[in-house]
């Protein structure tokens, strides 16, 4: 079969699976499936984006070969622009809070990135700041910024929102996690234009208050490329309520899935109970493999163990 | 009354407390209600009347961007949660 000889890792990016959730359905008459981003090659829902990015900054010609790149991550969006930096020949340094889980950090070294750690209580807005003011001061760096860059939700609008339409005939519930606001925006987007009566509905991290940021209110980051208007619902989901979504997702359907993943699960499973019947789509981010070495998984007090850290 | 959950970086401006009480049947009135006990938490909260666009403001774990703004409906022992909008990825 011809069709399965790749000509490079970054041609197996996308085209992931969606498989449904019968045992977590709350109601038969309403089909819930997930697509499972974890099984992009880095392992995450970033991809789709580092390789956009980088294939418009080529593109346009403003990224000239072996231009160091800089970018502010927690972790993902890192490790995906190191797997295509590596094979387009790009340096890369990644922003990232102190605070992220070792695998995180590991990984980025392991594919060759250079890691600046930003101040853990700022958490990834303090990525973000710090990103900038590095990329103000050294004009020789390039930074793709996942934040205001169309290429983001371009990738979900070309990629999974168009493969979520491509395999269902019916889709009445979009559910992701917010980050930068790419998938949301992009998949949203091109879910509509086929069902138009699609609910897009975000599900986002309630951070421990370590994490939060400590210095004023305007340290509040909206990524550019957000429109909250464009999103039906947005939900808050804190820690408890995202690990024990994973846990469900790994006990009753077998799938290991990251934080993100946990915090969708249980937004999809609030906005499913609204619905007597329907087809929802739930985006899971990640896998679980980056966030092993935390705490979390048998904890007793999840919360106490969250609190400290960044976890999308 | 509704339970007002404080970010840290607000605790600044009352008095170092995470969670405050406040009355108002609507957001809107819940957050006059703070910023007129503490108007410098009020100045931060509110730009020409609508909510800074660096705030977030929840009520029953939603955000109120997504239900009816200000002007959505808080009835008692609801909470809210406030929070600075924070980015991921």
């Amino acid at each position: 079969m011809a069709s399965a000889l790749a000509p490079s890792l970054l041609d197996l990016i996308g085209s992931t699976p969606l498989v449904e959730l019968p045992r977590l359905t709350p109601k038969p008459t309403v089909r819930i499936f997930a697509k499972l981003e974890g099984q992009n090659p880095t392992g995450s829902i970033k991809d789709r984006v580092a390789k956009a990015m980088i294939d418009a900054a080529e593109a346009s010609g403003e990224l000239e070969p072996g231009r160091r790149l800089l970018e502010p991550t927690s972790g993902n969006t890192g490790i995906s622009l190191a797997l295509v930096a590596k094979l387009r020949g790009y340096p890369l340094t990644c922003v990232l809070p102190a605070n992220v889980t070792e695998e995180r950090r590991r990984l980025l070294r392991l594919y060759g990135a250079g890691v600046v750690d930003s101040p853990p209580e700022e958490g990834s807005n303090g990525a973000v700041r710090l990103a900038l003011e590095l990329a103000e001061r050294d004009p020789s760096l390039f930074m793709p910024f996942q934040y205001a860059n169309d290429a983001n939700p371009r990738a979900h609008y070309e990629g999974t929102g168009a493969e979520i339409v491509a395999a269902l005939d019916r889709v009445d519930m979009l559910v992701a996690g917010l980050g930068t606001g790419g998938t949301l925006m992009g998949a949203g987007q091109r879910v509509r234009e086929s069902f138009p009566d699609v609910v897009v509905a975000a599900a986002e991290p309630l951070p421990g208050d370590e994490v939060m940021g400590l210095r004023s209110l305007a340290d509040g980051y909206v990524p550019p490329i957000l429109d909250v208007s464009k999103l039906d619902r947005k939900l808050l989901v804190s820690n408890e309520e995202s690990v024990a979504g994973l846990r469900h997702l790994l006990e009753r359907e077998g799938i290991f899935g990251g934080v993100s993943s946990g915090a969708v699960l249980h937004a999809t499973l609030r906005l499913a109970e609204e619905l007597d019947e329907g087809v929802v789509v739930c985006v899971l981010a990640d896998g679980g493999w980056k966030y092993l070495s935390a705490g979390f998984w048998e904890a007793d007090d999840v919360d106490d163990a969250m609190s400290r850290s960044v976890w999308w | 009354m509704a339970a007002v959950r404080i970010p840290p970086t607000l605790r600044a401006e009352v008095g170092g407390v995470r969670e405050l009480e406040a009355r108002g049947a609507t957001v809107r009135a819940v957050i006059e209600d703070l910023a007129e006990r503490y108007p410098p938490l009020g100045a931060l909260l509110l730009a020409g009347g609508e909510l800074a666009s660096h705030v977030n403001v929840y009520l029953g774990g939603e955000d109120v961007k997504t239900l009816d703004g200000l002007d959505t409906p808080v009835y008692d022992g609801e909470t809210i949660i406030l929070l600075p909008a924070m980015a991921g990825g």
